[in-house]
C-alpha cells in the first residue's frame, strides 16, 4: 500500500523536530528513512505507526487519511530496536497475540501462526519464551509478530542494532527476502548505510528534521545533493579538501596545489571544498596531488591509506594491497577529475 | 589439585559460628521457651520442663466466659488480613500503573500525595477515623476496620507498583498498541505479567500485616464478634482476675503458625521483591 506524508510536522511542546516533512512510500517499495541520531527518523516511524499522534499535515494509508485514527486501528506492523518481544508469553503465543486481540479462533491462529513461522523459519521454537532464544531468532519471531496481521505497512525501527556483526549481515537479506515475498511496503529506520543501501529500494536521508535527498542508493551514492549526504553515505567516507577557487581552479588552503575545475562555477565562489571517495584516488588519474602516507589501514583484500597533503588534510585511497608503499612514504597519487564533487561553503552541490 | 577449583574460605569459621551463637542464643531461647512453656507447667523462673500437658491449649476446644470462640476470632483475623490484602491488590495494581505510565491530570500532585501519606504515621489519625466510623455506623464492624487498615497500606503499594510498573520497558506497551490491543487489554494480558512477583510479594506483605495489626482493630472494632486475634490476645493479659501466662503463649503459637507456613511457602517472592521484579 502506498503511504504518502503530507506536509507532516511534529513537535515536543515548543520543540519542533519536523516540520512540513512531504515523503511518499510507493506500494510495496522497501524505503530506508537514514540519519544521523536525533534527525527525527524515529519519530516520523512513530507517527506512522500512530504512537505519537501528529502536529500538522497528513498520513496517507492509500486513499485512507489515518492521522487521527489510533494506533491499534491502523493495521501496521512493526520491529522495535529490542523487539519487544513478550517476555511471558511462549513464541507461540507472541506471534498470534495480534490475531488472538482480533478475536480470531484458536485453530485459526494457530494455522496462521504456523504459517508465518515457515516462512522466517522457526518451526522448531514455538514452545520457547523469548528469553530462551538466540539474538537473530528473537528477531525472526517479532518479524513474524509484525507480518502476521499482513499489515498495510511494515515498520523496522533499527532492526539489526542489537546483533552482532555476522548476524546482522544474516537478517539483512533476510529481512529483504520477507520483503520481497510478501510483496509488503516497507520503511526501514536506520542510521547504518551499509544498512539502507544493501536493503532498500530507495533511501530517504534526513538530517535535522529534513529530508535532504531521495534517491535510489546507486544515485545517492554516485550523485549526493549536498556535502552532508556526500559524507554519510560510503565506506570508508569520503574525505574533503577545503580551500577557495581562482581563475577556475581550486586552491588548497595554505599551499601552492591547484587542481582544475571540470565546470565553471557561477558568479562570485570563492571558498569551496573538494570531496574525493577513497576509490577515486590512487595511482591512475588526471589530477596529481602528491602527499605523504600517514596511516596504512589492512582490510584483508585491500588496504587503506591516508595519504597527508600539505595543508594537514587527509585523502584516503583504497587500493588492491601492495606492498610498495608503507607509512612515511611519500607518493603521487591521482584523481580522476570527472569523478572529484565540488561543494559550495554551504554544502549545496555544485 | 581438583580440590582446589573449590572456593576456599580465608577465614575461619569457628569463632563466626561462636559469635552468632552467643548473639542469636537469647532470640532462639525465647522462642523455644514460648513453645516449651505451652506444653509444660513448670514453676516460673525454672528452666526445667517439668511435665508435658494439653491442658493450655485447651481454649481450642472450649469457649472460656466473656471471651468469644478461638475460632470465631481466627476467622475474623483471616477475613481482616484477606479483604486488606485483596483492596490493597486491587488498588496497587492500577493506581500505580496509571501513575507510572498515563498522562494523568494531577499526575505530579498524586506522586508526591501518596509519597506523604507513605510517611504519614498513621496513628495520629486514630481518633479522628473513629469519630468518622461512628458517624457512619462502621464503628465495631470488620467492614469499617478494613477499609481504614486497606486505605492506610495503600500509599506504600501503590508506591512499591509504580516503582515496578517503571521497570517495564515502554516497547512492551507500544508493541502491543500496535498490535491493535486496547489500553486495558496491554495493561491487563502484557504489563500485568511482568510484574507478577511484585504483586505476590505486595500481597505477602498487606496479609502479614493486616494479620498482626492490633491497633487499629482495638480502637475501632473491640466487640467479641468481630475481635481478631491480636485483640484476643491482648484481652488475655488484661484481664487481672485470671491471668494465666502459658495459655497467653499457647495463643501466640496459635497466631503465629500461619504466618510460618506463609513464610515457608512465599519465601522465595519475598526475596524477589527487591529483586527488581521482571527480567528483562
Amino acid at each position: 500500500m502506498r503511504i504518502l506524508l503530507d506536509k507532516f510536522s511534529k513537535s515536543f511542546g515548543a520543540v519542533k523536530v519536523i516540520e512540513d516533512m512531504t515523503l511518499e512510500v510507493r506500494d510495496g517499495e522497501m524505503l530506508a528513512l537514514l540519519g544521523p541520531s536525533g534527525c527525527g527518523k524515529s519519530t516520523t516511524l512513530f507517527a506512522i505507526c500512530g504512537i505519537h499522534r501528529v502536529t500538522g499535515g497528513r498520513i496517507l494509508f492509500g486513499d485512507r487519511d489515518v492521522s487521527n485514527v489510533p494506533s491499534q486501528q491502523r493495521n501496521v506492523g512493526v520491529v522495535f530496536q529490542s523487539y519487544a518481544l513478550y517476555p511471558h508469553m511462549t513464541v507461540a503465543q507472541n506471534i498470534g497475540f495480534p490475531l488472538q486481540v482480533k478475536g480470531q479462533s484458536t485453530a485459526e491462529i494457530r494455522r496462521q501462526v504456523d504459517g508465518i513461522a515457515e516462512l522466517v523459519h522457526i518451526e522448531e521454537l514455538m514452545s520457547r519464551r523469548p528469553a530462551e532464544l538466540s539474538g537473530g531468532q528473537q528477531q525472526r519471531v517479532a518479524l513474524a509478530r509484525a507480518l502476521i496481521r499482513k499489515p498495510d505497512v511494515l515498520l523496522l525501527d533499527e532492526p539489526l542494532a542489537n546483533l552482532d556483526a555476522k548476524l546482522r549481515l544474516e537478517m539483512r537479506s533476510e529481512i529483504r527476502r520477507l520483503q520481497l515475498e510478501t510483496g509488503i511496503t516497507a520503511i526501514l529506520v536506520t542510521h547504518d548505510q551499509v544498512e539502507a543501501m544493501s536493503m532498500c529500494d530507495r533511501i530517504a536521508i534526513m538530517d535535522a528534521g529534513e529530508i535532504i535527498q531521495i534517491a535510489t542508493p546507486t544515485e545517492m551514492y554516485h550523485n549526493p545533493r549536498t556535502q552532508f549526504v556526500a559524507g554519510f553515505l560510503g565506506n570508508p567516507p569520503i574525505a574533503f579538501l577545503h580551500g577557495t577557487a581562482s581563475e577556475g581552479a581550486f586552491e588548497l588552503t595554505k599551499s601552492d596545489l591547484k587542481i582544475p575545475l571540470q565546470r565553471s562555477l557561477p558568479g562570485k565562489i570563492s571558498r569551496l571544498t573538494l570531496g574525493i571517495r577513497p576509490e577515486d584516488f590512487g595511482p591512475s588519474g588526471d589530477i596529481v596531488i602528491p602527499g605523504k602516507v600517514a596511516f596504512v589501514e589492512t582490510q584483508g583484500r585491500e588496504n587503506l591509506y591516508d595519504v597527508r597533503l600539505p595543508d594537514g588534510s587527509v585523502l584516503r585511497s583504497i587500493q588492491p594491497v601492495r606492498s610498495d608503499v608503507s607509512v612515511g612514504q611519500e607518493v603521487r597519487w591521482a584523481a580522476d577529475s570527472s569523478k572529484v564533487m565540488v561543494f559550495a561553503e554551504d554544502g549545496t552541490r555544485l | 589439585m581438583a580440590a582446589q577449583v573449590q572456593l576456599s574460605s580465608n577465614f575461619r569459621i569457628w569463632p563466626v559460628v561462636v559469635a552468632l551463637a552467643i548473639v542469636s542464643a537469647p532470640l532462639v531461647l525465647m522462642y523455644a521457651y514460648l513453645f516449651v512453656d505451652t506444653v509444660t507447667d513448670s514453676a516460673a523462673g525454672s528452666l526445667i520442663p517439668n511435665e508435658l500437658t494439653l491442658r493450655h491449649w485447651d481454649f481450642l476446644w472450649q469457649t472460656r466466659s466473656g471471651k468469644p470462640s478461638i475460632w470465631l476470632v481466627a476467622l475474623n483475623t483471616l477475613v481482616f488480613a484477606t479483604s486488606t490484602t485483596l483492596i490493597v491488590l486491587a488498588v496497587s495494581s492500577t493506581a500505580g500503573y496509571v501513575l507510572s505510565r498515563l498522562n494523568v491530570p494531577g499526575r505530579g500532585f498524586f506522586l508526591a500525595g501518596v509519597m506523604v501519606l507513605h510517611a504519614f504515621p498513621s496513628v495520629t489519625l486514630i481518633i479522628a477515623i473513629f469519630l468518622v466510623l461512628q458517624m457512619v455506623g462502621l464503628y465495631n464492624s470488620l467492614v469499617g476496620v478494613i477499609l481504614v487498615k486497606a486505605a492506610l497500606d495503600m500509599p506504600l503499594g501503590i508506591w512499591l507498583m509504580k516503582g515496578f510498573y517503571d521497570t517495564v520497558p515502554w516497547e512492551i506497551e507500544m508493541a502491543g498498541i500496535t498490535d491493535g490491543a486496547s489500553r486495558f487489554t496491554v495493561w491487563r494480558r502484557l504489563v500485568l505479567p511482568q510484574v507478577m512477583p511484585a504483586l505476590a510479594a505486595l500481597g505477602l506483605f498487606a496479609f502479614l500485616s493486616g494479620w498482626s495489626e492490633y491497633i487499629l482493630p482495638q480502637v475501632l472494632a473491640p466487640a467479641s464478634s468481630v475481635q481478631v486475634l491480636s485483640v484476643y490476645l491482648a484481652g488475655l493479659i488484661a484481664d487481672d482476675n485470671n491471668f494465666d501466662l502459658n495459655l497467653f503463649k499457647a495463643v501466640g503459637v496459635f497466631y503465629i503458625i500461619p504466618v510460618l507456613i506463609l513464610f515457608v511457602f512465599f519465601q522465595r517472592h519475598l526475596m524477589n521483591i527487591y529483586g527488581g521484579g521482571s527480567k528483562g
